[in-house]
């Protein structure tokens, strides 16, 4: 695979947002995007945790998985490091902000099985990404997952006074707005393949 | 075979290293050192940094009350912080009022210590101690209330105003895998130095009465903190109309042979105790004997239900009906009065209706309630 890191970022970021053309990670999109503050806590969160673990991964995958022909183990190594790194991120976001450390309640430890971090780290193994695709591909859609869910918090807090259908109200209308976001954004995706 | 012992290996050296890699981050993330907490302008504590206010406190033999144990979840442990440390957590909000806001009082479970801090407690908390005692006697006084006597052994006596209650930790027991703190009045009158009675009643589920009821032993060595609370007999020559229901009875209990051991009040007491039946009505023979000996004091024992086969004779219906009653024919109406209440939140808020339309100034009117 020999796209260029720097377009694979931008790809992740908009063309390919991991969140909105995959459906990854999901659940605490929808939840979480109710708030714009605790948004944006968990979008820096994610966008960390993903660089880190899809780096850390690369590393793990390369010189571990591989020599020791561990392939089989794969996805439990890898939640062991995603896991390790979201545990050290609660550590530092309770030191730094222990108010953003409360918002984001049982959220914060459940990055740990979002499935968009294990995704990034999946598909960097399956497209046979270099370390430094790798980090940008990670970065990337890490940005890309925040990107998405700031626009659904402040989508959100516009509609939320709109005059809609009571039925629709709340979690019907979030559908609706997720669905023409993921339009807009996948309809780019013919410009880069990152496959 | 060796796949297995590789798959092990390398699963285990993985997880080791970011085990020592998550200890080594967390005692450099969690350091905050040595930290300064001045108690009330006078009294200052270096305590190591970075756990919650009310475990650091504890630590050093302040023991701020906390019903659920530093969960968060009681909103008892409030504490006022004059150093800013930071926005109200979510987790606080519930429990603390506007008011108290802005007098800075927080919940000192959810506050962590991380720099220098003043703050203020109410002064009797800076002398309550923890105390290791054995347990002396379990005796049942109805079907689900027993009486439970402790013998102090360290330190060996405790100073208390009647009224004050203490706060019993629970061990680990069955299911429960963490101590539980649960706060019960003290039953027995404060000349008694050496021991303690508490009146504990059986709530199903209830994690400390379980343990008391079904678990606890004689000869057991138990440990609690204490004493606490702002419920004890304000020294005026009002008229004083107690009421209590089920172990309420406890500081009331207390109250009352107290005031008839010290022997210098004049006061008037008048003691309204409510059950259903007979079998939740205990210790009257104690009462209607103390009446015989006090001219002072009455006591008016009622039941809301009384059985056929209990034969009762005394008072019936609901105990406001009763003290509403007694407010408007029996007892003399020109002295003040003052109350003293100990049960459930309903029956409480229900007796202080009762008793300012009988026209007792509600600031009058002192409670405890099982909350």
């Amino acid at each position: 695979m020999n796209i260029n890191p720097v377009v694979l970022f931008f790809a992740s970021v908009f063309t390919s947002n991991i969140l909105l053309t995959n459906f990854l990670g999901m659940c605490s999109y929808i939840s979480i995007s109710k708030d714009l503050n605790s948004s944006n806590g968990l979008g820096m969160a994610v966008t960390f945790v993903m660089t880190v673990t899809t780096v850390l991964n690369w590393f793990v995958y390369h010189y571990i998985i591989v020599p020791f022909g561990l392939d089989y183990l794969r996805y439990i190594i890898f939640i062991i490091v995603i896991a390790a790194v979201v545990q050290i991120l609660e550590m530092v976001i309770d030191r730094i902000s222990p108010s953003l450390y409360m918002t984001l309640g049982i959220f914060l430890p459940l990055i740990t099985v979002n499935c968009a971090i294990l995704g990034v780290t999946l598909f960097m193994q399956l497209r046979n990404y270099s370390l430094l695709q790798s980090l940008f591909y990670g970065l990337g859609s890490g940005l890309g997952w925040w990107l998405a869910i700031i626009l659904l918090a402040a989508i959100r807090k516009k509609i939320d006074n709109a005059p809609a259908p009571a039925g629709l109200k709340g979690t019907g209308l979030t559908f609706i707005t997720i669905g023409i976001m993921a339009m807009a954004f996948i309809g780019f995706s013919g410009m880069i393949r990152v496959q | 075979m060796s796949l297995v012992l590789i798959t092990t290996l390398i699963t285990s050296a993985i997880s080791a290293l970011l085990a020592g890699a998550i200890v080594l981050i967390d005692s450099f993330v969690n350091n905050y050192g040595l930290v300064k907490i001045t108690i009330n302008k006078r009294k200052t504590i270096e305590v190591k940094g970075g756990s919650p206010l009310l475990f650091t406190l504890a630590s050093q033999g302040i023991f701020i009350p906390s019903a659920c144990g530093g969960r968060g979840s009681c909103g008892v442990c409030k504490v006022k912080v004059l150093t800013d440390v930071g926005a109200y957590l979510p987790t606080e909000t519930p429990y603390i009022s506007k008011e108290q806001m802005k007098e800075n009082i927080r919940l000192s479970c959810q506050v962590k210590v991380k720099k220098n801090l003043e703050i203020e407690i109410p002064d009797e908390l800076l002398y309550a101690k923890k105390f290791k005692a054995i347990v002396e006697k379990i005796k049942n006084v109805t079907y689900d209330i027993k009486e439970l006597t402790l013998q102090l052994i360290e330190p060996q006596t405790i100073d208390f105003k009647a009224g004050q209650y203490v706060q019993l930790s629970i061990p680990p027991y069955g299911k429960i895998d963490q101590i539980t703190q649960r706060a019960y009045s003290i039953s027995s009158v404060p000349s008694q130095k050496n021991k303690i009675e508490l009146l504990i009643r059986l709530v199903p589920g209830g994690a400390a009465t379980t343990y008391v009821h079904n678990y606890m032993k004689e000869k057991e060595i138990i440990e609690f903190t204490g004493p606490f609370g702002e419920f004890y007999v304000r020294e005026t020559d009002a008229t004083m109309i107690c009421v209590a229901g089920g172990s309420g009875m406890a500081p009331i209990k207390s109250i009352i042979f107290d005031l008839y051991e010290k022997g210098t009040s004049n006061r008037e007491i008048w003691y309204f105790f409510g059950a259903r039946s007979l079998k939740d009505l205990f210790y009257v023979d104690m009462f209607k004997d103390l009446e015989k000996k006090w001219n002072n004091f009455h006591f008016v024992p009622a039941l809301s239900n009384p059985l056929p086969e209990d034969n009762w004779n005394g008072e019936t219906g609901l105990i406001t009906d009763v003290l509403d009653k007694y407010l408007k024919n029996k007892i003399e109406k020109s002295k003040p009065k003052e109350g003293y209440l100990c049960g459930s939140p309903g029956m409480i808020n229900a007796c202080i209706q009762v008793m300012k339309t009988n026209g007792i100034p509600e600031e009058k009117i002192y409670y405890d309630k099982f909350a």
